[in-house]
């Protein structure tokens, strides 16, 4: 067995496969069908400070080696997920990190807050990328300055590891990442969904209610790997790699890119057992060619 | 509890161009499912298909250790898994959702003499014939109302017979009474004390309509697009009086006075 282990920031991780916000749920979810305690952590669905009922149905999708959803963030709020979630979930013997989200510099501030006291929660990921919200969300992560603001203002209040979640619908993803970087962030992840749509001819109407949403799955995996590759080269923290992976070998490529973890999304929906059998998959791969540690494959001479 | 696994395909019958019947069976005792569940189907092979298909339990039978789906063939994945052969593999997570509720969740005493009522419409009588016979095991006397476009379209009536009194109507008149389920002089008395409901939305609308004109009670279940169908990608929610529900987790079965349909 070849070594596994990751760090960002402070933080270590037995492996670097790690569960995207919104697919996974709270783990528990899976907890029947694998051993979370193999999985490298879990970043639980997007919270905010306030409860979110989300968007109208329909909310999803499927498109050529894709979908396209239109969520919108429901979750019951912070609160709510202290009282009732933490306490189902602060056992769970991976990394459980929850993945934030705002319409306002000062939701994004308060809920981080919240998180920070909590024990079990060792890290977040500032979700400013989210496509399928009317404010707020990817508004942030589209011009530096304002992905920089809130970076700024959660950085005062947030004292862990803190994560924040790119989005590729920009004209340079590098810029938003070194932004990011200079006011704090230990890591950026990305990439968040692609702004996407799709139409049903026979009704003629959108065949998400709200026209556009976000895409996801292994269509999206080539402009993901792109992007995880130039943002590596230019910043200094940890890269998460995100956007289609489906098994060990896409992980191992964003890997080789440059990315220090990865996370895996849509993937879940077909096989929830996939994080485990891409886990055993990169150990393979590193026995097979003789490498010790994953940490070698990091960032790569291509 | 869940499950992930291999099941194999025993037999597959191909009742008429838009349905096929797969009979699965597994390599140990297949686990406790009740009528109104689902499994999540992978569909392999089929490159424009990559999310799995939600389809309902339409029967357990114990005896054969099977678990029976009724395909109806609307697009490449469904017509795909109506293609499947005796022997191929076919991978589901099961079973998944809630199922209808049962004559003890529903009346204060046990009394074999209620009258309930099962109504389906095409496809959606798939999840009834397992009701049925839970219903009938329990010594219930289920009655099937059955509707759809034509003959062709009225499916497993053998089936249903064997558990309960059955009554048709097709649209085209081509066997049982001419008209829609709604109109059948079956529901004239509305001497009905439990509705169960499947099939195409407006069917369930217009059922659900006349159980609240007869105040009787009742439940639906409901075919929302998903995407995990185990309750994480939030895709699925229906609208219902207490905010936002996930038909995978908190469905397929609705109560219909849980629903803000406009009935
Ligand atoms: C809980 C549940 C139980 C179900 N049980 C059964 C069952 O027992 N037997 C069965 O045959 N089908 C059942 N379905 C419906 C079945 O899942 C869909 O028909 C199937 O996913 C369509 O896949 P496809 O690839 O063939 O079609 P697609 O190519 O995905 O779709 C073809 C067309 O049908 C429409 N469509 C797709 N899914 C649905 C849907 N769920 N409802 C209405 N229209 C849809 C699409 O918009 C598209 O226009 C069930 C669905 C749910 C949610
Ligand atoms: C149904 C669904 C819900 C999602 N919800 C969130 C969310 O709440 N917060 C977030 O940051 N990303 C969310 N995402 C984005 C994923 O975490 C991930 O970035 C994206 O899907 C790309 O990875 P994939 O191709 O492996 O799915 C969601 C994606 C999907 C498909
Ligand atoms: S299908 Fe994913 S939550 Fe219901």
């Amino acid at each position: 067995m070849a070594n596994l282990n990751v760090s960002i920031g402070n933080l270590k991780f037995k492996n670097p496969v790690l569960m995207a916000s919104g697919t996974f749920g709270y783990g528990i979810e899976f907890e029947d069908l694998i051993d979370l305690s193999q999985i490298g952590g879990i970043f639980v669905k997007g919270t905010t400070l306030h409860p979110r009922e989300g968007n109208d149905y329909p909310r999803m999708a499927e498109t050529a080696s894709g979908m396209l959803n239109a969520v919108g963030l429901q979750n019951k709020g912070v609160d709510y997920f202290i009282s009732y979630i933490y306490p189902a979930i602060k056992n769970i013997d991976t990394r459980m990190m929850v993945n934030v989200s705002g319409s306002t510099i000062e939701e994004y501030v308060a809920c981080a807050e919240k998180i920070d006291a909590l024990e079990k929660i060792p890290a977040i990921e500032l979700n400013i990328s989210c496509p399928n919200v009317k404010q707020g969300g990817m508004a942030f992560g589209i011009d530096s300055a304002s992905a920089a603001q809130v970076v700024k203002a959660v950085r005062k209040v947030y004292h862990k590891v803190l994560i924040v979640k790119l989005t590729p619908n920009v004209t340079d993803v590098t810029e938003i990442a070194k932004a990011v970087e200079t006011e704090g962030a230990d890591a950026v992840s990305l990439i968040n969904t692609l702004l996407g749509m799709a139409i049903n001819v026979e009704k003629r109407k959108s065949a998400l209610s709200t026209i556009t949403g976000g895409l996801s799955g292994p269509c999206i995996k080539p402009i993901a790997l792109q992007m995880v590759y130039r943002t590596s080269k230019v910043v200094k923290i940890p890269v998460i790699g995100i956007g289609g992976i489906l098994n060990w070998k896409d992980a191992v490529e964003f890997i080789l890119a440059g990315a220090t973890a990865i996370q895996i999304g849509t993937a879940n929906f077909i096989d929830p057992t996939v994080s485990i059998k891409t886990i055993e998959g990169i150990d393979n791969y590193l026995n097979k060619h003789g490498f010790k540690s994953v940490k070698e494959l990091i960032n790569y001479e291509l | 509890m869940r499950y992930i696994g291999d099941w194999v395909v025993k037999e597959n019958y191909r009742i008429h161009d838009h349905y096929s019947l797969l009979k699965l069976t597994l390599d140990k005792e297949i686990p406790e499912m009740m009528p109104g569940q689902f499994v999540q189907v992978r569909v392999d092979d089929s490159p424009s298909t990559f999310l799995r298909r939600p389809i309902s339990v339409h029967f357990i039978d114990r005896q054969a250790n099977e678990l029976w789906l009724l395909i109806q063939i609307i697009g490449d994945g469904t017509r795909r898994l109506a293609k499947s052969r005796p022997g191929d593999s076919i991978n589901l997570i099961y079973p998944l959702g809630n199922g209808f509720s049962l004559p003890e969740d529903i009346f204060s005493a046990p009394d074999t003499n209620k009258k309930l009522l099962l109504v389906g419409g095409g496809g959606g009588v798939a999840p009834l014939l397992y009701l049925g016979a839970r219903l009938s095991a329990l010594n219930y006397k289920p009655v099937f109302l059955s509707g759809a476009r034509s003959q062709n379209d009225l499916l497993q009536i053998d089936e249903f017979r064997k558990f309960g009194t059955v009554y048709l109507a097709t649209e085209d008149g081509s066997c049982g009474e001419k008209g829609f389920v709604t109109n059948h002089s079956i529901l004239e008395s509305g001497d009905f004390d439990y509705l169960y409901i499947c099939g195409p939305k407006p069917m369930m609308i217009a059922v659900a309509k006349y159980a609240r004109q007869h105040s009787i009670p009742g439940e639906v279940s409901l075919e929302n697009t998903m995407a995990c169908g185990m309750g994480v990608c939030l895709c699925c929610v229906e609208k219902t009086v207490s905010g936002n529900m996930r038909t995978c987790i908190e469905g397929p079965i609705f109560n219909i006075n849980t629903l803000t349909w406009q009935i």
